[in-house]
């Protein structure tokens, strides 16, 4: 399998295997995903997608299989370089924004920025222009529990994409939304994915939500569903 | 689709020549296959035929002289009566995805394969609607008309989905009737 341009991927995975207590989530799943490409990972509930997306974001360790990113294997890195390597590479979506809610829409996006050394005035212009962006600059100093849903996710991938990521993993980030506000939040994503060379890795249930990447790749029963594998 | 009232309903907005209505219907339906020029003309002439719509004069704009057309009352009448008529919610259970599975199972043939090449080539063509619809300065018309293309898409999608899920019962079924 590859990406189809022949290049080295940027994230690859071979064989994961992960289980929760007895539950098997994933049973030898692989995927690539080659820089800048925006890939949907689909599958009914239950098919893995989420500890997928848990595994290549080095949030959990596969039980057995490889994850390597830009030729580092995350799946053996020590506790703290991968913490180093989630927070300047990483950026993370999920379906409920999990957004701070005693912070403003601008604090949120500002944070990470802070977090990583940058003073609080740059850091808040910076999150400003990610607003700006991802079209909510208006709702800068609401609360999360004063936006609307499809607000609150724009604001979260501003916060996500912020300190300029090389990949955005995405889980199931318009799940909690109505078709239009889905619909910005997928042109934004999509958009500045692209403007910005951004890599994104999304995990969806929704076929039109899927319709956005460049590519799908269909989980079943933990394994990757497709041309000659059985469904 | 009724071209008629397609026709009828662009008429509406004032006299306009063949030429015209079709790059109108053109740019208003842009997923919808291109109305052929004959099949504009004749739609015209029997509009004019059912007192619908009547012939405005001509114009030539220095090139060959075009005759316009223009919407009777008849005509405004029977396009509102078509536009607030209820459609049939048409069961699509005929179509060619499901008698193709259907077909397969009988044959011995592998519907499963079928489904799985079926659902690439629907989620191909919604990728390229997305593309379209979501391109910068996509205009009204482009965006609804590339919606409902994707929502139809969508329910196909999910019940090739159901039915891949079901085709051991469905395989069992079609063999013992």
């Amino acid at each position: 399998m590859n990406n189809g341009d022949g290049k080295v991927p940027l994230l690859a995975a071979r064989g994961l295997t992960k289980a929760h207590g007895r539950t098997e989530a994933l049973r030898g799943a692989s995927v690539e995903l080659g820089a800048g490409e925006m890939l949907a990972v689909t599958g009914a509930s239950g098919s893995g997608k989420s500890t997928l997306l848990h595994c290549l974001a080095g949030i959990v360790r596969p039980d057995a299989g490889s994850v390597t990113y830009a030729g580092e294997r995350l799946d053996r890195l020590p506790e703290r370089r991968l913490s180093e390597l989630r927070r300047s590479d990483f950026g993370v979506v999920f379906q409920f924004g999990q957004l701070i809610p005693e912070l403003t829409a601008l604090d949120n996006v500002a944070l990470p920025l802070m977090l990583a050394g940058t003073s609080r005035g740059d850091a808040r212009a910076r999150a400003g222009e990610w607003l700006e962006r991802f079209g909510v600059r208006g709702q800068g100093d609401l609360r999360p529990g004063e936006m609307s849903g499809g607000q609150a996710q724009r604001t979260a991938l501003a916060r996500a994409l912020v300190t300029g990521p090389r990949i955005v993993f995405a889980d199931e980030p318009t799940g909690a939304l109505d078709s239009l506000s889905s619909e910005q939040v997928m042109t934004s994503l999509t958009h500045t994915a692209r403007e910005t060379g951004t890599t994104v890795l999304l995990i969806t249930h929704d076929a039109q939500v899927a319709a956005y990447a460049d590519r799908e790749i269909r989980l079943t029963d933990g394994v990757v569903a497709g041309a000659g594998v059985t469904a | 689709m009724s071209t008629r009232h397609i026709l009828l309903g662009l008429l509406a907005a004032g006299p306009s020549h063949g030429y015209d209505l079709k790059r109108r219907h053109d740019e208003r339906f842009p997923q919808a296959r291109p109305l052929a020029y004959g099949q504009v003309y004749t739609t015209l002439q029997r509009l004019v035929r059912d007192g619908l719509a009547q012939i405005d004069g001509t114009e030539s704009d220095g090139g060959p002289e075009r005759t316009t057309y223009r919407s009777t009352e008849d005509g405004s009448r029977e396009l509102a009566r078509w536009a607030g008529e209820i459609a049939p919610p048409a069961p699509f259970v005929t179509n060619e995805i499901f008698a193709k599975v259907v077909v397969s199972i009988l044959s011995g043939g592998d519907a499963a394969a079928y489904l799985r090449a079926q659902r690439d080539a629907h989620m191909e063509r919604m990728r390229q609607l997305t593309a379209v619809k979501t391109a910068k300065g996509a205009d009204l018309a482009t965006v609804l008309s590339a919606d409902y293309a994707l929502n139809h898409l969508d329910a196909d999608l999910r019940w090739m989905t159901t039915t891949a899920a079901r085709l051991t019962t469905l395989t069992a079924e079609v063999d013992s009737a």
